[in-house]
């Protein structure tokens, strides 16, 4: 079977993001950016079906700028084996993306889509839940595990007060979660060989998807700051302070 | 407007993650509870008694008994011609519903509402909670999840709702339930309800020192076990632990930190708390600048010397 994957280009795990002034939004000029660490866990796992047999073709998709084209690179240089680009510099929101994403997986019928539960940048936690609702197919989201056997898959789930387990006929869509593994990193020849990999560059246009925003961001600002309290000597001088807060 | 919620709950009781939504609900207009499971006669009636909800409807099927996305979204989808709004809470359960839901119904999400601004207009964290968005929705209906830290519950008693039944599509035949384990905390509170979460980092150094360290403190002061990604990663303690944007996000009336140095995506999941204490031995630890009391001190020394001293 075939894998999609897709990968969203964001601000990279280790900067702090800056919110404009003018509170239009966060800054991004000259700012590192990087694949979504989610989603570099769904090319790793695709990598690793691949890898098990129970896959032949990953194929990495993105949805975003020209310069997308350079997360795409590193999903090859892991190991995908081609990608499309659905190039556009508007900010394009989860439903119109899992729109793009149901129109490719008809052209590609992959038998399963992994993909991150969100993006550390908008953190909607939307996109592979509405694609699996679009292509009235099952989910198994915040992955943990993911064992495919035959027709189906069990994806084992990190939820709120532990682990559950669900089965799905394929084609599924998977959204990792953080423990569900380790993604390698590229090596130079990898890098090299992903240069003369084939990568298709689309437009939201060529899927028929309007990608008109539904929600309006009207102002984006800092949080309320916290301020520090005290620092104090010793245990003893913390035990008095906890007591005379009545919390023991 | 008339607003559908989802009662999150395990068949037997409502989850206190429920209150928050009814509460957020009851910003926008008239709230009605869907009640969604198997046998589920009792959250039903539990439901039909918090302040604040004006009719639940009760959907009672083999199909819905473990909340499955696949089955539990078409029911929603169909009952929302008469709704102008589906809230559910930002649990894992209502992240995996809700933006099935939304899809179903085309309609773009607003994830994890933090304030209710206007009829179409939320605020909402985004860049793990480093900024805050204000949005406004142009779609015609809502589908919304809600931070349950950021409203008040509702009172669990004093309402007095009709309960109607209600039915879906049932069972879509593509995936299936097949096991759980649910982490028994026995007498434990449970982490995203908890008053006292004691929350340890990786500065515990394996899974036997973390419990005899945060363990005895938690015990003595009834409190939750809370822990940063870098102690749940290096499997001190098991994930349903993490505290942070990408694991739970808390805000109990104290939580004391230890061994946590505080990076970002730990403080966005719990900077919301009412008393944070912090005992660290490096000064500079970022956790410092948002602790309320703070005690630069060995762990190993200072938490059984502070856990003796609770008597």
């Amino acid at each position: 079977m075939k894998i999609l994957v897709p990968v969203k280009r964001v601000i990279d795990y280790n900067v702090k993001p800056r919110v404009k002034a003018d509170g239009t939004g966060v800054d991004l000029a000259n700012v590192k950016m990087s694949m979504n660490p989610f989603d570099e866990i769904a090319v790793e796992e695709a990598i690793r079906l691949k890898e098990a047999g129970k896959a032949e073709e990953i194929i990495a998709v993105s949805v975003g700028p020209a310069k997308a084209q350079e997360t795409l690179r590193t999903a090859l240089a892991m190991g995908a084996d081609r990608a499309i680009l659905v190039e556009t510099d508007e900010e394009v929101e989860p439903l119109a993306v899992a729109k793009i994403l149901k129109a490719i997986a008809d052209e590609e019928q992959p038998g399963l889509v992994i993909l991150g539960k969100q993006s550390i940048s908008d953190d909607s936690n939307q996109t592979g839940q509405m694609l699996a609702a679009l292509m009235g197919r099952p989910q198994g989201t915040f992955a943990n595990t993911v064992s495919v056997d035959g027709d189906s898959v069990e994806v084992k789930r990190e939820i709120d007060g532990g682990l559950e387990t669900v089965k799905l006929t394929l084609p599924a869509i998977v959204t990792t979660d953080l423990r569900l593994n380790e993604p390698r990193y590229a090596s130079l020849p990898n890098i090299m060989k992903a240069k003369k990999k084939p990568l298709d560059t689309k437009a939201p246009a060529d899927y028929g998807v309007d990608i008109a925003p539904r929600l309006t961001t009207t102002n984006v600002a800092e949080p309320p700051v916290r301020q520090a309290g005290e620092k104090v000597e010793d245990v003893a001088a913390l035990v008095a302070k906890i007591k005379e807060m009545g919390i023991a | 407007m008339n607003t559908l919620i989802l009662v999150e709950h395990d068949n037997s009781s409502v989850n206190d993650a429920t209150l928050a939504v009814v509460t957020a609900a009851g910003k926008l207009g008239d709230v009605t509870a869907l009640v969604a499971g198997k046998d589920c006669g009792s959250v039903a009636e539990a439901a039909a008694k918090i302040a604040g909800v004006s009719k639940v409807l009760k959907a009672d099927d083999a199909a819905y008994e473990h909340g499955l996305a696949e089955n539990v979204a078409p029911l929603v989808a169909g009952l929302m011609e008469g709704y102008d709004a589906f809230l559910a809470p930002a649990t894992t359960s209502g992240k995996n519903i809700a933006p099935r839901v939304a899809a179903h119904l085309d309609v773009m999400q607003i994830s994890d509402i933090l304030s209710v601004e206007g009829p179409k207009t939320f605020t909402r964290p985004i860049y793990a909670g480093n900024a805050i968005a204000t949005v406004e929705s142009s779609d015609a209906k809502l589908v919304i999840t809600v931070r349950g830290t950021s409203f008040e519950k509702a009172a669990p008693e004093g309402g007095s709702a009709s309960i109607e039944d209600a039915s879906g599509a049932g069972d879509a035949g593509i995936s299936s339930f097949v096991s759980s384990e649910i982490a028994d905390g026995g007498d434990r509170p449970e982490l995203a309800s908890a008053k006292i979460i004691v929350s340890g980092g990786r500065a515990l150094k394996d899974s036997e020192t973390f419990d005899s360290i945060i363990n005895p403190l938690a015990d003595k002061l009834g409190a939750a076990i809370g822990a940063s990604r870098a102690a749940v990663d290096a499997g001190y303690v098991p994930n349903d632990y993490q505290v942070g944007q990408t694991g739970k996000i808390v805000a109990p009336e104290v939580y004391i930190a230890i061994g946590i140095s505080g990076a970002i995506q730990h403080l966005a999941g719990m900077k919301d708390s009412k008393v944070i204490i912090a005992i660290n031995k490096d000064e500079d630890a970022p956790i410092f600048q948002v602790a309320d009391i703070g005690l630069v001190a060995d762990l190993y020394a200072a938490v059984p010397e502070l856990t003796g001293a609770l008597d």
